[in-house]
């Protein structure tokens, strides 16, 4: 009686906040633009117009046109087509990153926020010496030194982007620690492990979902920034970065190839940040009350 | 002030410890045989034994880092495989550069950020605060090199006001220098802006509902005088840390606007090292990088110490 009324309160929480999420017009906003890009992603096999590898000497930088919406590049490359294609590398990264992070983050953070004492002295100065290192330079070296790849480059912003995770969790876990249920929870002889996994992680679940929301964001930012650099997605696999480190050298002659790579960025990565904050209003503990 | 310059001292001697492991440890990332890779293309016998001994890649890990550290300590961080030249020279020539084009993207950031901050938290729920929210936003949101390109193609291509790319310094032609920085130094400070603007809005925010203001407010005192002296004052306390913290951040968004603007900096540096394959170069960026963003810190943190009167009691 007490789980299944445990449960039905847990999915009531789940609805008012997907209610107070869908509320707000911005996170909506938000929201659907991801969906849009996740789509084309998804279904870029079958929406792209052309071959987004496939070149043609009759069409090299030609201006937008009914045939090529976007234009083509300076390989006569359908640009509208590598958008879409390119949407793929930066979701891919976004989201593997950020789960490598996650993967990473929480667990050393749970470890020393639950441990404490040499545990977390460890674990937070080796945080404070990876924070102490610009997110992008640690990112740029580390890609540096795996070598320059789409996957490289995923693993490189992951590990880049693990000390906010770290600090995050062990930060939540320091204040739910000292909760009541986790008192509770001790009293009843529960394992260290079980504390840790049941009662502590489902209750500090929802910053970790607003981080990693606005972490995709910058996540996406970087992987452009790594293929811009050419440490990122390799050509000719298209990828937004590497498109825009292209056209700039071709910006006085053909504008359109910097225009729709860097609006796309600049969108998906604008309604990341604004799905990131609507989250962080709707599951925010203050509207509960 | 002593007792706490001391205990900052003490955390930022460990933090700096594990930075030389992590940096270290970036060389063992490297696949196959260090020797083959850090000697490039000249893959000469001669030149290989002679990394292998210049680096002490046949002894343990450990003696190996020990070995680094204690040349690091000295001031030796290496020398370029690529120019030939120590890269603590390669570091000390590019840095004034970078630090140029940092210190005027903050001065940017700050102008518009604080600005931006404060009339949105005057203007509360008003068209104002909205136009700042999505100006926050867009500076989040934005690639720096996509606005480079952007402002490149405006101001440079199309209208002619300013040079698409290069750098003069500024002891042979300050207003060359300017004329060279001004636009990469606003791509730079746009997103900092952002943040800061968001910053200074909350503080600023909560500083307005305060008793102080309140009383301010019932003496009569004139709005302005009430905003600008009594609120933002208190509210800039915070945007302290946040300016110091944001100016090592700087140093990591230079890399990509140098790159777009071909400034011959710190981040131009590291990008040329690592295609390359200067690995010694890449190291030393990132140590000189990250030791300068402690500094800051500490100097953050003594700042912070000294305007907040309450922290000294």
């Amino acid at each position: 009686m007490a789980a299944v009324l445990s449960q039905q309160v847990e999915l009531g929480q789940r609805a008012t906040t997907w209610r107070r999420l869908l509320r707000r017009s911005g996170a909506l906003l938000g929201l659907s633009v991801v969906v849009f890009f996740v789509l084309i992603a998804v279904l870029a096999p079958w929406i792209a117009p052309f071959d987004p590898l496939a070149t043609s000497w009759s069409e090299v930088r030609g201006a937008p046109s009914a045939a090529h919406l976007f234009g083509s590049d300076e390989l006569g490359r359908d640009v509208l087509s590598r958008i879409i294609w390119g949407a793929r590398a930066s979701i891919l990264a976004g989201v593997v990153s950020v789960s490598i992070s996650l993967g990473l983050g929480v667990p050393i953070g749970m470890t020393a926020g639950y441990l404490g004492r040499w545990a977390d002295a460890l674990i937070s100065r080796i945080t404070d010496a990876m924070l102490a290192c610009p997110f992008l330079i640690l990112a740029i070296a580390l890609a540096a030194f795996l070598g320059p790849s789409l996957t490289n480059a995923m693993i490189a912003i992951g590990i880049s982007a693990t000390p906010v995770f770290i600090r995050l969790t062990r930060a939540q876990v320091l204040a739910a620690k000292s909760e009541d249920y986790v008192e509770a929870a001790r009293a009843l002889g529960n394992p260290h492990l079980r504390i840790a996994l049941r009662h502590i992680l489902p209750n500090i679940v929802a910053p970790l979902i607003v981080q990693a929301t606005l972490a995709i964001a910058a996540a996406v930012i970087a992987e452009a920034s790594l293929s811009f650099l050419g440490l990122g997605q390799q050509p000719p696999a298209p990828s937004w970065g590497s498109m825009l480190n292209t056209a700039r050298n071709y910006v006085d002659q053909a504008p359109w190839l910097a225009f729709w790579p860097g609006l796309s960025i600049f969108l998906l990565v604008l309604s990341f940040n604004l799905l990131g904050d609507g989250l962080r209003d709707a599951l925010d503990p203050r509207h509960r009350t | 002030m002593l007792k706490y310059l001391l205990q900052r001292l003490g955390l930022i001697v460990p933090t700096l410890f594990f930075v030389s492991i992590l940096i270290f440890g970036l060389q063992q990332l490297l696949p196959g045989d260090p020797a083959l890779a850090l000697a490039g293309e000249e893959r000469s016998e001669e030149v290989i034994r002679y990394l292998r001994g210049k680096f002490h890649l046949d002894e343990p890990l450990p003696l190996r880092y020990w070995y680094w550290l204690t040349g690091v300590l000295h001031g030796d961080l290496g020398d370029s495989v690529r120019i030939q030249r120590p890269v603590l020279d390669l570091v000390v020539e590019k840095l004034p550069v970078t630090v140029q084009l940092a210190a005027m993207a903050m001065a940017i950031a700050l102008v518009i950020g604080v600005t931006a901050g404060v009339i949105s938290a005057v203007k509360r729920g008003t068209w104002w605060d909205y136009g700042a929210n999505v100006f926050a936003l867009w500076g989040l949101s934005t690639p720096n090199f996509w606005l480079g390109i952007l402002l490149i193609l405006l101001f440079a291509v199309q209208l002619g006001w300013l040079p698409a790319s290069g750098y003069v310094s500024p002891f042979e032609d300050l207003k060359g220098n300017l004329a060279a920085m001004i636009m990469p130094a606003f791509v730079l400070g746009n997103a900092f802006a952002a943040v800061l603007m968001r910053h200074t809005r909350s503080a600023m925010l909560q500083v307005l509902s305060s008793d102080y203001v309140r009383t301010a407010r019932a003496k009569g005192l004139d709005e302005t005088v009430v905003v600008l002296k009594h609120a933002l004052r208190n509210a800039l306390i915070p945007v302290i840390t946040l300016g110091a913290l944001g100016l090592g951040e700087l140093l990591g968004g230079a890399v990509l606007t140098e790159q777009v603007f071909s400034i011959p900096g710190f981040g131009k540096l590291i990008v040329d090292a690592v295609f390359n394959r200067d690995y010694s170069v890449v190291q030393g960026v990132v140590l000189c990088t990250a030791t300068a963003y402690l500094a800051l810190n500490l100097l953050a943190d003594l700042a912070y110490f000294v305007v907040n009167p309450r922290l000294r009691h």
